[in-house]
């Protein structure tokens, strides 16, 4: 937009130059000047070419002349503030819930001034868009079911938190289809105990024995399978899309600001501490961060109090540059769309499979995604975002048809890969500052739960941030203590 | 600068971030609010005063209709829990049937309603119509006790959506009858909750506005409760029209 006024600008005092020239010329000459402008075309022609090399020349001088306002920076009006209160790195779904939730929280309105820091628009390599978009509660770790309870929560009251006035309500087209979780007799102990960590912590989920899951999901082969369970209620399905989107609209209405580019280094000091032990340490405290534009050499620093990175599979990289190591890295995962005209129907429920295999419904037309985390050990190359087909063969598909006879009928129309952020330690998020990074918080590493998870690690972040501690939902067990004292805190899962 | 021009100022830049952030290809089907709305949503994009107070509005009605939903617990400790359902649903102007009785309580226009509900302590309720009240999801809360609960209706409620329908596992082993129809909110990823209501005998879905391809789903809920008598009328089942919206739907997947 300022390019386009300031171009403007530069045409209108270009042209008063021209202006005023030809007025002195015509007080000189009239009746000659009289006799061209009735007389040829080819001369209007002359006076123009001459008008605009004019406007050009003038353009020219005025932009060497020492002490003009004019600088190559002003170009690009995308270059993010000088200076912002919060640097969000990462504009993916816990970024901007992030984001929304400072605004939410502030005090008077413009009280905090946030920014969000997003390499990439058109969220090509993002996991939020290439996620499955599932939600359940039936995790076994207590923090990741009041997490789950919290955004399911959030989501049902969307409109009351993200609606914006004169904008079309929000709509998360969500499926209330439930999980199912199906057991095989080595791991049945432990859905039963995770089943009753659920139902303290408030979940709707119930246990199904292999002749009440024939009954109910009739299309299922039930061999092998000695306890399911079910989830009732706040489980099922969304599009990611749209969650992302309302958070980003509803944040960007309340004054936080977007800016594209990305974050490729940090100006940081760092002091000596000495530990309780006795030993020296270094504290570092960020004092700006420099953002890339994207496709330019250009860029700017941004001076700000707190950094919050945000950034998804590639998290590690802003702690690296600090000299500290974070335990989140990318790891590829395919989603296979099927088609099966003779697949199950519309209560087919989130599908998890004690064999690693998941599988869902998509739309109403016979279509569904199935996927499988692979062998630790063949973890598939992280550089590009390509799909092993023959993965789904060897792997997936042998699977998905024992468990339901009508998929050995079913055909691939298409695949994607995404990037976990992958917490190796324990697959569990990191939410909360390094005790070495005076001022970074992190939220990151979900492993494919962080869609589900966003909306309250939004709130819970601008907690610790604005209040000092987590003051709705204790999430302090998933802090870096347990990073540090390599602790994992592991879900005990069934597959 | 004055101040009117600041604030316009502000709204322009402000609603070309907006500009941005909208979906691309997000066209809605809600219809077009009437006239003064329009006018008064015309009104906020130029003054922050008059959206504050529009959203104040509105946060003034959920309130009220959450508190009209509000959990009945001083009912109950004094009562016990059918009274306390019983006095939610009159109070929300629905009717209800306890087992055993033939006649219904139900509230006049003037919202007045018959006390001698309070002398069948301890009895559960069998029917309970609660059409076109302003019931939702949490309101359920003061019903879950009922075990036998063998009707609803909760046709042409404006406040009951999916997360609605979720919840109705809580009569999963009693209701048989269901009456979901007129709910402007509804839509099919609710629908397939009601899986889990094992004994539905008859479920009226007539005249779903956001159900997209009414034909289609008729089927497939059918499929899903073939034990269940399914009605769905107002629905234009034009073969043309569905044709061309499950070609849509496709041509949405990925
Ligand atoms: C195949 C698959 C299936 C999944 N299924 C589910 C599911 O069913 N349920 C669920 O809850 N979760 C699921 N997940 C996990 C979920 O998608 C992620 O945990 C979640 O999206 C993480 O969100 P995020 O905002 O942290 O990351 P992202 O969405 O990846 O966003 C991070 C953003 O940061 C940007 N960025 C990175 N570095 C920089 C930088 N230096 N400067 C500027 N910007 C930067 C990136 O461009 C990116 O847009 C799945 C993931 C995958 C891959």
């Amino acid at each position: 937009m300022s390019t386009c006024r300031r171009l403007h600008v530069t045409v209108r005092t270009a042209r008063g130059l021209f202006v005023s020239r030809r007025q002195t010329r015509l007080c000189g000459h009239l009746p000659s000047s009289q006799s061209l402008s009735t007389g040829t075309l080819l001369r209007n022609d002359f006076f123009k070419d001459l008008e605009s090399q004019f406007s050009a020349m003038r353009k020219k001088a005025s932009d060497a002349l020492p002490g003009s306002s004019w600088s190559p920076l002003q170009i690009n009006s995308n270059l993010p503030p000088e200076r912002a209160d919060i640097v969000i790195v990462g504009g993916g779904v816990v970024g901007w819930s992030i984001a929304y939730w400072l605004k939410q929280k502030e005090r008077v309105r413009g009280g905090v001034k946030v920014l969000v820091v997003e390499k990439d628009l058109t969220y090509s390599q993002a996991s939020t868009v290439l996620s499955a978009g599932g939600i359940r509660q039936q995790f076994s770790l207590p923090e990741n079911i009041h997490l789950s309870l919290a955004s399911a929560d959030f989501m049902r009251n969307i409109n009351e938190h993200l609606g914006v006035l004169n904008e079309d309500p929000v709509d998360l087209q969500f499926n209330h289809s439930g999980y199912l979780f199906l057991a095989s007799e080595e791991v049945a102990h432990i859905m039963e105990e995770n089943y009753s960590t659920q139902r303290n912590a408030g979940a709707k989920v119930s246990l199904l024995s292999p002749t009440q899951l024939k009954e109910k999901f009739p299309w299922m082969n039930t061999d092998g399978v000695v306890l399911a369970s079910h989830g009732l209620e706040n489980e099922g399905w969304f599009d990611p899309w749209t969650l992302l989107n309302a958070f980003r609209r509803k944040a960007l209405s309340m004054g936080a600001i977007q800016c594209c580019g990305e974050v490729t280094d940090l100006k940081y000091r760092t002091s000596r501490i000495l530990s309780a032990d006795g030993d020296e340490m270094d504290l570092r405290r960020i004092g700006s961060v420099k953002v890339q534009m994207p496709n330019s050499l250009e860029y700017q620093p941004v001076e700000c109090a707190i950094v919050v990175n945000a950034a998804g599979a590639s998290s590690a990289r802003l702690p690296e540059m600090l000299g500290i190591p974070l335990p989140v890295e990318p790891r590829k995962r395919y989603v296979y769309v099927v088609h099966c005209p003779d697949g199950p129907g519309l209560d087919t429920p989130f599908l998890v499979d004690y064999s690693g295999v998941y599988f869902r419904r998509e739309g109403l037309g016979g279509n569904y995604i199935a996927g499988m985390s692979p062998e630790e050990g063949e973890e598939p190359d992280t550089s590009n975002l390509e799909v092993d087909h023959q993965f789904f063969e060897d792997k997936v598909w042998p699977r998905l048809a024992s468990r339901v006879p009508a998929f050995e009928k079913l055909k691939v129309t298409s695949a994607w890969a995404g990037f976990y952020d992958y917490n190796t330690l324990d697959q569990n998020g990191i939410i909360g500052m390094h005790p070495l990074i005076n001022n970074m918080y992190f939220a990151t590493g979900f492993s494919g739960h962080g869609l589900q998870h966003s909306p309250a690690v939004g709130r819970a972040v601008a907690e610790l941030i604005l209040d000092g501690d987590f003051t709705t939902l204790n999430l302090s067990g998933l802090g870096f203590r347990r990073v540090l004292a390599q602790e994992p805190m592991l879900e005990r899962n069934i597959v | 600068m004055s101040a009117p021009v600041m604030a316009l100022r502000r709204c322009c830049q402000r609603s070309a971030l907006l500009m941005v952030a909208r979906r691309p290809w997000s066209s809605s089907s809600v219809s077009s609010p009437p006239l003064h709305t329009r006018f008064l949503l015309f009104l906020t994009q130029r003054f922050y005063d008059v959206e504050m107070l529009l959203s104040w509005r509105s946060q003034q009605r959920r309130n009220g209709i959450q508190r009209r939903n509000a959990y009945f617990g001083y009912t109950r400790g004094l009562y016990g829990a059918d009274i306390a359902s019983a006095y939610y649903i009159l109070s929300l102007r629905g009717g209800f049937r306890y087992v055993g009785q033939s006649d219904w309580f139900r509230t006049d226009r003037r919202g007045k309603f018959n006390w001698d509900f309070l002398t069948h302590k301890d009895t559960p309720l069998e029917e309970v119509d609660m059409s076109y009240t302003v019931i939702n999801y949490s309101g359920l809360g003061n019903l879950k006790g009922q075990k036998s609960l063998r009707t609803l209706s909760v046709r042409g409620c404006p406040e009951v959506d999916d997360w609605f329908l979720a919840r109705l596992h809580v009569f999963q082993d009693s209701l048989e009858e269901l009456d979901i129809s007129h709910c402007p909110h509804i839509t099919t990823g609710g629908l397939s909750a009601l899986k889990n209501l094992k004994g539905l005998r008859r479920l009226d879905v007539s005249s779903l506005p956001r159900i997209s391809s009414p034909g289609l789903v008729v089927i497939l809920l059918e499929e899903m409760l073939p034990h269940c008598q399914i009605i769905a009328t107002g629905y234009d089942h034009s073969l043309r029209q569905e044709g061309g919206e499950e070609i849509e739907e496709q041509g949405q997947r990925r």
